[in-house]
């Protein structure tokens, strides 16, 4: 139990995938405007994420890895898939998204439409592929995850949270002309990852 | 008084219409440091309050006070205290200060009320200096591109700055942080009351990212050069657990009144409660913060106390130590505070004020990286504050609409 807490924990603050990793920029700028999209949106990637990480998780553990087929004949105890990894994962990512849009549509819509165009751009954010390519290199079994896939979901959807905030604030703000905009998002992020610097180095 | 109001008047017709116009910010802040201003402040940060900013920084700086008196005379006294432990006489010329001294003749014992005084004034005065000439360059400049009025956050934000540093820090890293402090912490999102993140804060953390050698470690904290002492978290995080409480050598009261090493003037934190007096009496700053923070950083440190660790030193300070040691209670009167930085709401302000507690101790603790925690966490909590806010206001306005639906 302490150990899937301590890596929920990791994946939400210490690593967080946009504002220790950058990971997923695209969205995170663009939709930041104000806090209910961005909130809205952090909540699709989380169950994006959370969906996403541990199905790859099987498809790599199962399918792909080195040794994955040794139970039919020991001869194909060497296949080594591994190579087609990233194709298989954006497929799925895809695939997922599709289906999660359809499910959506069909029993809550009331959800789906506020989701809108944000949904089917979850397939393009870096921060999704990420997570499961993390998942791959540190060679997470399944309950972890799972974990691991919430984890970086909540972290992602707390900072785009906590951005859109800030920018709302920034409408008060006398930004100077050169850097209105996108300028001054770059310049916040920066901030908030130094902040977020304060977390660093946590060893749970 | 009369001539100079009469000069001020004479030449203001220069700087409104004249040829001087570029240059109107300056005399307008000459001025109105000088004489009380006829009319309020108008612009965002004084939207929230009734009061008027200059009136509002003058008090933090007041509120200061102590902190400040407590940088100059601990500061020269622990110097004084390194050079008698050496036991080596003072090298003229590795250090201009020890000219100064000679010169004056007060020599340096740590008995001498006066000697200490002076000794630590040469260390703190200069880097309040170069503070104020760096950022105010910049906030000069800022305001006169950009035709708005230099403000007396700044004031604020230059007396902060020197006290959350240690000592021996060289005065161009002070000016380079200041720098960074003011133009990327405030002034590009337009000045005082309009940034987000609190930017004395923003000028230590740069510091304390880009040049960490000279803003951690066991040497830094005292003004003498090849002395080395801790501050107690440094030496508690370094310690053998079994040894405990043990290492760190000052006693609790010590730790209260603030003669041991650490920053210019974040060592004592019974400075820090005669100015939170004030600030809390004038309504300046917001006693919710403090006692959020107070509430969250002791109710943390109790719970990782009473769980305890094998291994990691830092859970066996108990909670009282960790109000006094660091910059705890400097931070939280001085930074966490910040009205423009800090959560708006009501309700806000506790979350914010529970969640820098909490996240202090658990940097403090649990993060090996960095022995003190404060400063990073009320940044943490600076950039959440909007985010906080703006979920308190939407559930008081559902609340609203539900009442008046029903």
């Amino acid at each position: 139990m302490e150990h899937y807490l301590s890596l929920f924990l990791k994946a939400c603050f210490v690593e967080n995938m946009a504002l220790a990793f950058f990971l997923g920029m695209c969205t995170f700028l663009a939709v930041s405007k104000n806090v209910k999209t961005a909130f809205m949106l952090g909540l699709a990637v989380i169950v994006v994420q959370s969906i996403t990480v541990p199905m790859n998780n099987l498809i790599y553990q199962h399918l792909l890895k080195e040794g994955s087929f040794a139970w039919i004949s020991p001869s194909l105890a060497n296949v080594d898939l591994t190579f087609v990894g990233l194709i298989s994962y954006i497929g799925t990512i895809a695939a997922m998204v599709q289906i999660l849009e359809m499910f959506l549509d069909r029993y809550i819509p009331a959800l789906y439409t506020t989701l809108g165009i944000f949904l089917p751009l979850i397939t393009v954010n870096c921060a999704i592929l990420g997570g499961t390519l993390f998942m791959v290199e540190r060679d997470y079994n399944f309950p972890e995850s799972v974990v691991f896939g919430f984890g970086t979901g909540v972290g992602w959807a707390l900072a785009i949270t906590a951005l859109a905030g800030i920018r709302e604030k920034l409408k008060y703000s006398d930004v100077p002309e050169g850097l209105r905009g996108l300028g001054i998002t770059f310049i916040v992020v920066g901030l908030m990852a130094m902040a977020f610097m304060a977390l660093g180095g946590i060893q749970l | 008084m009369k001539p100079l109001r009469r000069l001020l008047d004479s030449i203001e017709p220069q700087f409104k219409e004249g040829k001087l116009r570029w240059a109107y910010p300056l005399y307008e802040a000459l001025d109105t440091f000088l004489y009380t201003p006829g009319e309020v402040t108008k612009g965002p940060s004084h939207v929230r309050d009734s009061m008027d900013l200059k009136r509002m920084m003058t008090t933090v700086v007041v509120a200061l006070l102590p902190c400040i008196f407590m940088a100059m005379w601990n500061t020269g006294r622990q110097a004084n205290l390194a050079i008698e432990a050496l036991g080596v006489a003072p090298d003229v010329a590795a250090n201009w200060r020890y000219g100064v001294l000679d010169s004056l003749g007060v020599g340096y014992s740590a008995n001498s009320f006066f000697a200490c005084l002076l000794h630590g004034a040469l260390y703190f005065i200069p880097a309040y200096i170069v503070t104020n000439i760096a950022g105010g360059l910049w906030e000069v400049l800022f305001a006169t591109v950009r035709k708005h009025e230099v403000n007396e956050g700044f004031l604020v934000t230059g007396m902060l700055f020197p006290l959350t540093l240690p000592p021996t820090i060289p005065l161009w890293q002070v000016a380079v942080g200041i720098s960074f402090g003011v133009v990327i912490g405030k002034e590009v999102f337009g000045g005082t009351g309009r940034n987000f993140l609190n930017p004395a804060l923003t000028a230590r953390a740069f510091l304390y990212f880009a040049y960490p050698s000279a803003i951690v470690g066991d040497a830094v904290w005292t003004a003498c050069d090849g002395f080395s002492g801790a501050t107690p978290l440094g030496a508690l995080a370094t310690a053998d657990v079994a040894h405990g409480m043990a290492a760190i050598s000052e006693d609790w009261m010590q730790a209260f009144l603030g003669t041991m090493q650490g920053s210019m003037g974040e060592t004592s934190t019974l400075a820090c409660l005669i100015g939170a007096a004030i600030l809390i009496g004038t309504g300046v700053g917001s006693w919710r913060i403090m006692v959020s923070v107070v509430i969250g950083a002791a109710g943390l440190a109790m719970f990782l106390h009473g769980v305890g660790s094998k291994t990691n030193p830092m859970f066996l300070m108990p909670w009282y130590w960790h109000m006094v040691v660091g910059g705890f209670a400097f931070g939280t009167v001085f930074m966490a505070t910040d009205p423009v930085s800090a959560a708006m709401t009501e309700g806000g302000k506790w979350v914010y004020g529970l969640l820098i507690g909490m996240l202090t101790i658990v940097i403090r603790v649990i993060n090996p990286a960095y022995p003190e925690g404060i400063m990073l966490a009320i940044l943490f909590g600076n950039v959440f504050a909007p985010a906080i806010d703006y979920w308190f206001v939407s559930r008081n306005i559902k609340r609203r609409q539900n009442r008046n639906a029903a």
